[in-house]
């Protein structure tokens, strides 16, 4: 039988050769001057190749692979990706289960007396306040221009645990909550002069060693005495029922300089905080004030 | 201009001239009559790019016919020049954007809002890279080799020209388009549905040139080389037309809907994403591989047996990968499944071009000591071994779940497309140049030697760079303490990268000096300079003797 055309063209031009350097024949192609040698496949390659291909079917025997008409096949080892998830998130559930059962029932005194529970009330804030507080408060509660410090001992509305989770629970002037912590310092633009205004921006500064005009700080108090003192105190050490910023110490909110405090004086800003525990729940809540506590400005 | 254009009576760019103005009018009347601002400025950039185009038409058009009447014998070799230089010309484009990227990220402030930023610049580096220079390298080299291979020229008259022109307007009309805050998000296919149009036109036209020249070959056989190109060209086609299926809200606006949603339109995705990477960036480049390693080392291939096997296996193969990308996602088990294990399948038929490019210098190893462009080949191919076994090694369901999201990947990436890709088609124009344009060899290969030396520094310090951020991200992502909870805010994941975002920067900014020496090298071979400098390895001892003879 005579071999078809395709074949007969195909041995009419092979031109097979021995290549000198390796001593290998080559195909009889070829193309721009590029030749082909006659090697076998790596003999560790082939293997590699197969032993791969038969831990393909071993494994998609294992696990659900192949699409059928319904659905796809299960595998022998049951394995679903949804039931690992859902093992892992209820053993971890599991393992803190006592604990954050303790948390909810007992009461934040009691959870600070228990060395234990306190430490991992503190984990648990931590691991919270990174994924809801950092956003303003920064990662370390550093705080920036506008949002406190949580580290120092400053507190505009308290720093014992009880003022702490009041402010973290409802929030600061938020409001979707009824129990939110309010205060407004009023805006003193149309009722100072504006000379007044310099003047106490100056001796506002003054209380905290600021440097400031002398010459407007002794008008300045008589200003501060009229009209601040209600609120800031008669020293300017701040009020925490109405979370007035202390005033004598060197920690400011909105800057330090003269022009600073005297815009603030004029058109007061005034930030807010949402209230968490809708969000949060009463135990994370409970963790959340238990770890700003625990930061180093906790008050007894 | 287009010397090599075949003569017509009539006068020349006549046909090109009309449809060009009348394409340039139709962005006329898109630009005024637009729904949204965006694409109207969008359409007055096309009017503006295609207006020029005219002008150099008219102005290289004369009606005196041709001078130069080319026989049938003769190759197609202008737009392949041009191709060479285009690649060259986006290579640094890219290398720029993305050096600008990886700075933005180590230096935030370096966000220029609104065209500037980060979101916008990163597309255009990617597709800067992968589509205009790997796709204007594969496209010149592809023209090249089916021609020598095939002993024909290119199919289709004028029409490779076409392909030309027509994807470099693509490639403008892509970059324009992201800094212009258009995008359809979908990752390495964010131009929106009228530019999807234009480059399935030119796509369709390139597979037209490139299989008519194999349907006249003069060779009985079709060369490997060109069974990785065509496969490259097919499946492209493919993917592009399925990946971008979408609906217009206008035809006068820029924006569109896609036609899959949810878990399907992720799929789809990554369907198109990962084989993107397999046949454009794996497929293609081994076809260039397949010419340029034996010829300028001057040997046969190793092995055809392996060549037969190895194409069917990786291009049967890789088409099954992509759900890697979608590891523990809403997407189903079995899809998973499938997708980790065809990627560790994959493992040995990718090898299997490494094996055959290096095993095709035995017998000329010495070359690796004298010839840079042998060298800078050689280390495209060890790139290639190391990515393609990284890839079923990250493909893993528990490797992923560590190195998934983290910048691993983008090391991986790295590895895959500054190691084998970068290199491999420098080490191709290395080769093209002189040939193309007659000179007798490059301008300088001490500056290949450079060249090849930047770039592997780079390409090492941002590959390992990469592992160590990615892994310590990943680390940092599922570090829990003892009582269970997790340890680092996202923030502070971010800002323990900064000192690794900064080495990165080193790293790709070393690769990209290497491509401008190579761009100054290329224009001086080109502008026909050759530097007088004593040949590499040339200095042996040899010949010494009679100086030492005291």
């Amino acid at each position: 039988m005579k071999p078809p055309a395709f074949l007969l063209r195909t041995i009419e031009m092979s031109k097979e050769e021995i290549d000198e350097v390796t001593g290998v024949s080559t195909t009889g192609h070829e193309w721009d001057g590029i030749k082909e040698l006659n090697n076998p496949m790596p003999r560790w390659w082939v293997r590699t190749f197969y032993a791969t291909i038969i831990w393909g079917i071993a494994y998609t025997i294992a696990m659900p692979a192949w699409p059928m008409v319904e659905s796809a096949t299960k595998g022998v080892l049951g394995y679903s990706s949804r039931a690992e998830l859902r093992a892992e998130l209820d053993e971890a559930t599991a393992t803190q289960a006592s604990r954050r059962t303790a948390i909810k029932e007992k009461s934040l005194n009691e959870i600070l007396a228990d060395d234990e529970l306190r430490r991992f009330a503190i984990s648990a804030g931590s691991a919270a306040f990174k994924v809801n507080c950092s956003q303003c408060h920064g990662s370390g509660a550093q705080g920036s221009p506008g949002y406190p410090n949580l580290n120092d001992d400053d507190w505009l509305w308290g720093g014992d645990i009880k003022s702490i989770y009041q402010s973290i629970a409802h929030g600061i002037r938020f409001n979707g909550d009824p129990d939110t912590r309010i205060s407004e310092m009023p805006a003193f633009a149309g009722v100072l002069e504006d000379k007044q205004i310099k003047e106490v921006a100056a001796y506002v500064a003054s209380l905290s060693n600021t440097s400031s005009d002398p010459a407007l700080v002794e008008p300045g108090k008589v200003v501060y005495e009229e009209n601040c003192a209600a609120c800031h105190g008669d020293g300017g050490q701040g009020g925490r029922d109405m979370g007035a910023p202390n005033l004598v110490d060197a920690i400011w909110f909105y800057g330090a300089s003269e022009a600073e405090i005297a815009a603030q004086v004029r058109a007061p800003k005034h930030g807010a905080m949402p209230a968490w525990l809708g969000r949060l729940g009463e135990t994370t809540v409970k963790e959340l004030a238990v770890y700003v506590h625990s930061l180093g400005g906790g008050e007894e | 201009m287009m010397s090599d254009q075949r003569g017509s009576p009539s006068m020349k760019y006549g046909t090109e001239i009309a449809f060009v103005s009348l394409a340039t009018f139709l962005a006329l009347l898109a630009a005024v009559f637009a729904h949204d601002a965006a694409f109207a400025t969008h359409m007055w950039v096309l009017f503006y790019v295609l207006l020029v185009f005219v002008i150099l038409l008219i102005r290289n058009s004369d009606s005196s016919g041709n001078a130069h009447v080319a026989t049938d014998a003769d190759y197609l070799d202008g737009p392949v020049r041009y191709g060479v230089i285009a690649t060259m010309f986006w290579a640094v484009v890219g290398l720029i954007v993305g050096v600008v990227a990886a700075l933005q990220l180590a230096y935030p402030d370096l966000n220029v809002e609104p065209w500037l930023t980060f979101g916008r610049l990163r597309p255009l580096h990617t597709s800067a890279v992968v589509f205009a220079f790997g796709g204007n390298a594969l496209m010149a080299t592809s023209f090249y080799v089916v021609q020598r291979t095939c002993r024909a020229r290119l199919f289709g008259g004028n029409l490779a020209w076409f392909v030309f022109w027509g994807y470099q307007l693509f490639i403008v009309m892509a970059a324009t388009g992201y800094l212009l805050g258009i995008t359809q998000s979908r990752e390495y296919a964010e131009p929106e549905w009228y530019v999807d149009l234009w480059l399935t036109v030119v796509w369709v036209a390139y597979l037209a040139v490139f299989l008519g020249t194999i349907t006249r070959r003069k060779e009985p056989h079709i060369y490997v080389a060109n069974w990785f190109y065509l496969s490259f060209i097919v499946t492209i086609a493919m993917l592009h037309v399925v990946n971008n299926l979408a609906v217009p809200v206008s035809f006068l606006g820029s924006k569109s809907y896609s036609l899959f949603s949810g878990v399907q339109d992720a799929l789809t995705q990554w369907w198109y994403g990962h084989n993107a990477v397999g046949f454009l960036l794996t497929a293609g480049f081994l076809g260039m591989m397949y010419y340029f390693v034996p010829k300028q080392a001057e040997r046969p291939i190793y092995s055809y047996r392996l060549s037969i096997i190895h194409f069917w296996a990786l291009i049967f193969l890789y088409i099954w990968a992509g759900p890697h990308h979608l590891h523990y996602t809403a997407l189903p088990d079995w899809a998973q499944t499938l997708g980790m294990v065809f990627s560790v399948i994959l493992w040995m038929p990718s090898w299997g071009g490494m094996i055959n490019g290096l095993m095709t210098l035995s017998g000329a190893w010495d070359k690796l000591r004298t010839d840079p462009i042998i060298r800078i080949m050689v280390l495209a191919l060890a790139f290639y071994g190391m990515s393609t076994f990284e890839g079923p090694v990250m493909s893993i369901k528990s490797v992923n779940s560590l190195s998934h999201y983290t910048d691993w990947t983008i090391g991986h990436v790295h590895s895959g497309a500054l190691g084998w890709v970068g290199m491999i088609s420098f080490g191709a124009i290395y080769f093209l140049v002189p040939r193309l344009w007659g000179r007798e060899r490059l301008y300088s290969l001490q500056l290949v030697t450079w060249h090849f030396w930047l770039a592997t520094i780079g390409i090492v310090i941002y590959a390992a760079v990469m592992w160590v951020s990615g892994i310590q991200q990943g680390l940092m992502w599922r570090a829990y303490d003892e009582q269970g909870f997790l340890v680092y805010s996202f923030a502070e994941t971010v800002a323990a990268m900064h000192p690794y975002y900064v080495l990165r920067t080193i790293g790709g900014g070393l690769y990209l000096v290497g491509a401008l020496i190579m761009a100054f090298n290329i224009v001086m071979t080109i502008r026909g300079h050759q530097r007088q400098e004593e040949p590499i390895g040339g200095r042996t001892t040899a010949l010494r003797p009679a100086e030492q003879g005291a």
